[in-house]
C-alpha cells in the first residue's frame, strides 16, 4: 500500500501538481490516468522518488519517503521495480545481462541460479529464446516485456509502470495490460500504473485516479467509469470522435 | 551569483561523499574498473602514439638545426630530447589531449545515460549511481594515465631515434648517449605529475556530464561545458 499526502509540485513558477490525496492498494492495480501533460509522470516519479515533491508525503506502508534518508531509501528500493515510458534498458548488454543487472549488484546466488531466475522471469513475460539479442534487435511489445521482467526480477512488493503501452497496437497493449494484471494478482504487489489508454482503464482499471491540469478530478473503479457523470472524466473518455459517432447513432 | 558558487561548491562535497561510500558489490565495481581501463589505456593509445612520436621526431631535428655550427657535441640532443618529453612534453601534451578525448567522452556518456533514463532506472533498482558510474572511471585513469604518459615519453624517445639516426644527424651511438646521460630520476616526477593534472579535470568532466538535464540539446551543452573547463 503507498498513501499519498497532500502534494503539491512545483517547478519554477509552473504548479504541475496541486494537492494530490490518494491511496494505492495493495493486490490491485493502481491507475492514474489523465491527459498528456497533467502531471502523471511527474506524480509517478514523487511517488518513486527521484522527484522531491514541494510539499507533502508519500507512506510506503510506515515508512515515509520523503523524509527517508539516503541509506533506508536504497533499502526500500530493493522492494521497487519500475519500468520506464522509454524502457531505459541498458543498451550495451543483451537482454540476458539487463534482466541480471540487478540480480549482479545486489545478491550473492551462483551464476547458475542467476540464470534460472534470469530465464523464470523471461518464461513469466512469455519471452524465450532471446536472451543473448540486444535490446535494439527485438520489438517495442518485446522490450516493454523485458522492462517488466527487470522490474520483477528482485520480487519487488511495489511495481511502478509508465505508459507500458504507448507505442503499442491495441492486441499487444492488452496482452501487456494483462501480465501487469497477473503479476500484481500472483504476488500481492501494489501496482501503480500510468496510462491515458481507455482500452487499459476498462480492461485492469480496479481503482482509477484521474488527474486534471495537478488536481484529482475523480476517483473509482472501472465499473464505476461509464455510469458517472463527472464531466472531466467524461470529456476524458468520450474525446475520440470514433465514440462520440457511435453515441450519436444509438441515441 | 556568489552564492551560487557556495551552492555548487557545496553540492560538489555532498557528491563526493556518495561516491566514496561501499560499494554495493564489489565484483560489478571491479569488472566496471576493468572496462573503463580497457576504453582509457587501449582507446588512447593510437592518437597518444601519433602524437608523441611527431613531437620527439620535431624536437629532435628542430634541435639539430639549432645547435648546428656551435660547439655543443651531438649527443646532447639525446638528453636535450629524453628531458623535454619526460618532464614536459610527454605529460602535458598527452593529458591535455586525453582531457579533451577521454573527459567528453564520459560526460556524452553520462548525459546520454541521464537522457535515456538508465541513471533514473539504476536508481530506482537501489544502485548508488554516483558511486557506481564514477567511481571505476576515477580509478581507471588514475591508473592508465601515467601508463599512457610514461608510454608517450617512450615513443617521443623512438620517434626522435627514427628522425634523427637514420638521415644521418649523428649516429646511433651518439643518440643512446645522450639519452643515457645525467640522472634520469626524472621518470618518478612525471608520473606524479600526470596523475595529479588529471584527476580534478576528470572530476569536473563527470560532474557536468551526470548532472546534466534531461534533453538533447542539454546533453550537448554537458559535452561542450566539460571540455572546456
Ligand atoms: N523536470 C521538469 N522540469 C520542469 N518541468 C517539468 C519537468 N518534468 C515535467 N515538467 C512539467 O510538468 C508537466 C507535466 O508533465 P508530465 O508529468 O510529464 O505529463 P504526463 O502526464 O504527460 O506524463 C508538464 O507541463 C511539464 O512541462
Ligand atoms: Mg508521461
Amino acid at each position: 500500500m503507498i498513501r499519498a499526502e497532500n502534494i503539491f509540485k512545483n517547478f519554477g513558477d509552473q504548479v504541475v501538481l496541486n494537492g494530490i490525496d490518494f491511496l494505492f492498494e495493495a493486490g490491485k492495480t493502481n491507475l492514474v490516468i489523465g491527459k498528456s501533460g497533467s502531471g502523471k509522470t511527474v506524480l509517478l516519479k514523487i511517488l518513486v522518488g527521484l522527484f522531491k515533491p514541494t510539499s507533502g508525503s508519500v507512506w510506503y506502508d510506515d515508512i515515509d519517503l520523503v523524509t527517508a534518508n539516503k541509506t533506508s531509501l536504497r533499502k526500500l528500493r530493493m522492494q521497487v521495480g519500475m519500468l520506464f515510458q522509454g524502457n531505459a534498458l541498458f543498451d550495451s548488454m543483451t537482454i540476458e545481462e539487463n534482466i541480471r543487472f540487478p540480480l549482479d549488484m545486489f545478491t550473492h546466488m551462483t551464476l547458475k541460479e542467476k540464470t534460472d531466475q534470469v530465464n523464470f522471469c523471461l518464461e513469466r513475460v512469455s519471452l524465450s529464446g532471446v536472451n543473448k539479442k540486444f535490446p535494439s534487435e527485438i520489438s517495442g511489445g518485446m522490450q516493454k516485456r523485458v522492462g517488466i521482467a527487470r522490474a520483477i526480477v528482485l520480487n519487488p512488493k511495489y511495481l511502478f509502470c509508465d505508459e507500458p503501452n504507448s507505442g503499442l497496437d491495441p492486441q499487444t497493449s492488452i496482452t501487456i495490460d494483462e501480465l501487469i494484471s497477473d503479476i500484481t494478482k500472483d504476488n500481492n504487489i501494489t501496482t501503480i500504473i500510468n496510462t491515458h489508454d481507455m482500452n487499459s482503464v476498462m480492461e485492469i482499471g480496479e481503482n482509477i485516479c484521474l488527474l486534471e491540469k495537478g488536481k484529482l478530478a475523480w476517483k473509482g473503479s472501472k465499473d464505476e467509469v461509464l455510469q458517472d457523470k463527472n464531466e472531466v472524466l467524461h470529456d476524458f473518455i468520450f474525446a475520440s470522435p470514433f465514440l462520440q459517432k457511435l453515441i450519436e447513432n444509438s441515441k | 551569483m556568489n552564492l551560487q558558487l557556495f551552492y555548487h561548491f557545496g553540492n560538489y562535497i555532498l557528491w563526493l561523499g556518495q561516491i566514496f561510500k561501499k560499494p554495493e558489490n564489489h565484483g560489478m565495481y571491479y569488472k566496471e574498473t576493468i572496462r573503463q581501463m580497457y576504453d582509457i589505456g587501449i582507446g588512447s593509445l593510437p592518437i597518444v602514439f601519433l602524437i608523441s612520436i611527431f613531437i620527439g621526431a620535431v624536437t629532435a631535428v628542430q634541435f639539430y638545426y639549432q645547435m648546428a655550427g656551435t660547439l655543443i657535441p651531438p649527443y646532447y640532443i639525446g638528453y636535450i630530447v629524453r628531458d623535454m618529453t619526460i618532464i614536459e612534453l610527454a605529460p602535458t601534451i598527452t593529458c591535455l589531449v586525453l582531457a579533451g578525448k577521454v573527459g567528453s567522452n564520459m560526460a556524452a556518456e553520462l548525459g546520454g545515460m541521464r537522457q535515456k533514463e538508465h541513471i533514473d532506472a539504476m536508481e530506482i533498482m537501489g544502485v548508488n549511481t554516483s558511486a557506481y558510474l564514477v567511481l571505476p572511471k576515477i580509478i581507471a585513469s588514475l591508473l592508465m594515465v601515467p601508463i599512457l604518459v610514461c608510454a608517450a615519453a617512450l615513443i617521443g624517445i623512438l620517434g626522435s631515434y627514427i628522425a634523427s639516426v637514420p638521415v644521418g644527424l649523428f649516429t646511433s651511438a651518439e643518440f643512446i648517449k645522450g639519452v643515457r646521460s645525467f640522472c634520469a630520476l626524472q621518470c618518478i616526477y612525471d608520473v606524479g605529475q600526470s596523475s595529479h593534472l588529471r584527476i580534478y579535470p576528470h572530476k569536473c568532466f563527470m560532474l557536468s556530464g551526470l548532472f546534466c538535464k534531461r534533453g538533447k540539446y542539454r546533453v550537448g551543452r554537458g559535452q561542450h561545458k566539460s571540455s572546456s573547463v
